[in-house]
């Protein structure tokens, strides 16, 4: 079998934990960041494969898209456990829509398997969404880029021989569909349970190799970075207004269908 | 006029909420033509205002990158100055591929589109923006529960068969329906009740307070990861986005990626134990109190109700 390069794409996203807005220019606020937590799901999904595959050469890589802070990403998705970490970082870039992010995505994918040098079918791995862009439309618009399918939102996912499976549901429906590779997949949050960096992992991730490149060593120039979305506001969601609070004291079930009747809702 | 194209990625014996909800924006907007994904269009397209049908030749898998060239073809013919999908997976990674081969802006989980301009809720809803595209036509998905739904039936449109068919990279090995809660789709239902860690592995009371108010289920991650209830209930930024008139939160804490799936809601009914949980600052109704003893008291009162 030849060797395999699992490429994982993780973005470096605001901490939904802390308060997240944007800037004077519109643009989501990137001062400060974590790895999505959403991304790490690809990652260990990658990580199974790997060592499902004993008898297979296989090279997981984690790329990143974004400013210099987007580094900790790497950083992190080295000490998950990818082999080696790979930054496009480029002005052009900042505002990118899910059209400039895949255009730039697609780009770096090429740059990145032929800087591995690996004489290798890849796969290509994302998070089901990034929790920030949310749109869910970046690995399908990859795909489209890179001519090849895209199995999206997958529960489960395997590598028997030279197929990919990947389970998934759609609606009411759950679904098991096969492809060769290449392929991208997204992976979801049910997929599996991304493994905790021990020590012995941080330590080693450190002596890991991260490659930072700029648009234009991918062949692509600003032009094809352009967003096709323009955004013309933002702002806060009005905070809802206080309602009732009330402590059980015994007639709470009877309150509560009382304000359903009030409120028509019955 | 305006073009709006329609595509719709299943079409069942009828269609579902969300399908009258994009045509009826569509219908509100210009003129309707359909792309499915379906060589042989069922009778459910039997709706006034569709102009057109497109389909494939043969049926196309989710996936597929001939997916690209259906939507090309309809588009070609169509010439639309909006692609509108549902707010699902596959309409999502089908209208993103189409933006793709048209150069065109893509704008996801739309709530309101006027014109070309698309207002949505980003940041798991913390802010509302408003975005267009920057020239080609607008493609975008809608989110359940933006327009009431208004659909007449009609007479079935003409169906046009494009020269596509599914490229054969993706095969489709097997296909199983969910098992049927009996209850509304969460996505559509005008009222949900929604259960988290605080039921205890328990969720018949939850169950049973959406069966009298004719709601559907829904969880919280915690609950769904339990295992306690299907992944499918669950409400949030992971989950299913719902919107209903009535959401009851039952024995949720309110964490902003539950927040992210339930805050557009109507009416939000909290029920919590701990008065400090942060699903009260979004509460309309919140009752501090143990769900095992408010619950029971709701159900026994709403059926007293009922029979007087
Ligand atoms: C990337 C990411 C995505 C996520 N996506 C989602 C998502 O889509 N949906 C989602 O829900 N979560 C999601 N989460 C998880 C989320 O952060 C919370 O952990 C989760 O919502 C907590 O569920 P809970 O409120 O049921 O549990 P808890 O936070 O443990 O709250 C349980 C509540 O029950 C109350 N309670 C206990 N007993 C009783 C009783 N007898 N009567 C009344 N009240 C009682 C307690 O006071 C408490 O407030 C996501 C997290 C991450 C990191
Ligand atoms: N700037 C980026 N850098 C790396 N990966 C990204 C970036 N943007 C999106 N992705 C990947 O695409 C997935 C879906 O993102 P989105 O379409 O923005 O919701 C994410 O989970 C990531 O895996």
């Amino acid at each position: 079998m030849p060797a395999l390069h699992i490429i994982t794409l993780v973005k470096w996203v605001p901490d939904a934990q802390l308060e997240r807005g944007f800037t004077a220019q519109r643009r989501i606020d990137r001062t400060e960041g974590i790895l999505g937590e959403l991304d790490e799901h690809p990652l260990e999904a990658a990580l199974q494969i790997s060592e499902s595959l004993s008898d297979r050469q296989v090279r997981v890589s984690a790329l990143t898209i974004g400013p210099a802070g987007a580094s900790a990403a790497l950083k992190k998705a080295l000490q998950i456990g990818a082999d080696d970490g790979y930054h496009l970082t480029d002005d052009a870039l900042a505002g990118a829509d899910v059209s400039a992010t895949s255009a730039a995505a697609a780009a770096a994918i090429q740059h990145v398997r032929s800087l591995a040098g690996l004489d290798a079918e890849y796969l290509v791995l994302t998070g089901m969404a990034s929790e920030d862009g949310e749109t869910g439309a970046v690995p399908a618009q990859l795909a489209q880029r890179l001519g090849v399918p895209a199995l999206t939102q997958a529960t489960a996912l395997g590598i028997d021989g030279a197929r990919l499976s990947v389970t998934r549901t759609a609606g009411t429906r759950q679904q098991k569909l096969a492809c060769a590779l290449p392929a991208v997949v997204s992976v979801t949050d049910q997929a599996n349970e991304p493994r905790y960096p021990n020590f012995r992992a941080i330590m080693k991730a450190r002596k890991k190799p991260v490659t930072t490149f700029s648009l234009a060593e991918t062949g692509l120039d600003a032009a094809a970075v352009q967003p096709k979305v323009q955004l013309l506001s933002a702002a806060p969601r009005p905070a809802r207004e206080p309602g009732e609070i009330i402590h059980d004291d015994g007639t709470a079930g009877r309150q509560l269908v009382d304000f359903l009747q009030k409120e028509r809702l019955l | 006029m305006t073009q709006v194209l329609v595509f719709f990625e299943e079409l069942g014996a009828e269609l579902s909420i969300s399908q009258q909800e994009l045509l009826t924006l569509a219908g509100q907007l210009g003129e309707i033509s359909v792309v499915t994904t379906s060589a042989e269009p069922s009778p459910a397209l039997a709706v006034q205002g569709i102009g057109s049908v497109y389909a494939p030749q043969a049926d196309v898998p989710p996936g597929d990158p001939a997916l690209a060239d259906l939507l090309a073809e309809a588009a070609a013919q169509a010439a639309p100055d909006l692609v509108l999908g549902a707010d699902t997976a596959d309409a999502t990674d089908a209208l993103a591929r189409l933006a793709v081969r048209l150069e065109a802006g893509l704008i996801t989980s739309a709530e309101s589109i006027e014109g070309t301009t698309v207002t949505k809720s980003v940041l798991a809803g913390a802010y509302t923006t408003s975005a267009q595209p920057v020239g080609g036509p607008l493609i975008a998905t809608l989110r359940p529960n933006s327009v009431p739904a208004a659909v007449q039936p009609g007479s079935l449109p003409q169906i046009t068969t494009l020269p596509v068919s599914p490229s054969g990279a993706v095969e489709l090995l097997e296909e199983t329906e969910l098992p049927s809660t009996g209850r509304p789709a969460l996505s559509e239902a005008r009222v949900v009740v929604a259960g988290g860690r605080g039921v205890e592995g328990d969720f018949s009371l939850v169950e049973q307070l959406a069966d009298e108010l004719g709601g559907a289920v829904g969880a919280s991650r915690a609950a769904t990861d339990a295992g306690w209830i299907d992944h499918s209930a669950q409400v949030g930024q992971t989950g299913v986005i719902v919107s209903p008139q009535l959401y009851i939160s039952v024995g949720i804490s309110g964490a902003v990626q539950q927040k992210a799936g339930m805050q557009t809601s109507g009416t939000i009914v909290a029920i919590n134990k701990d008065e400090d949980a942060p699903v009260f600052e979004i509460a309309d109704f919140g009752i501090v109190g143990d769900l095992t003893e408010v619950i029971p008291q709701a159900i026994e009162e709403l059926r007293a109700r009922r029979q007087s």
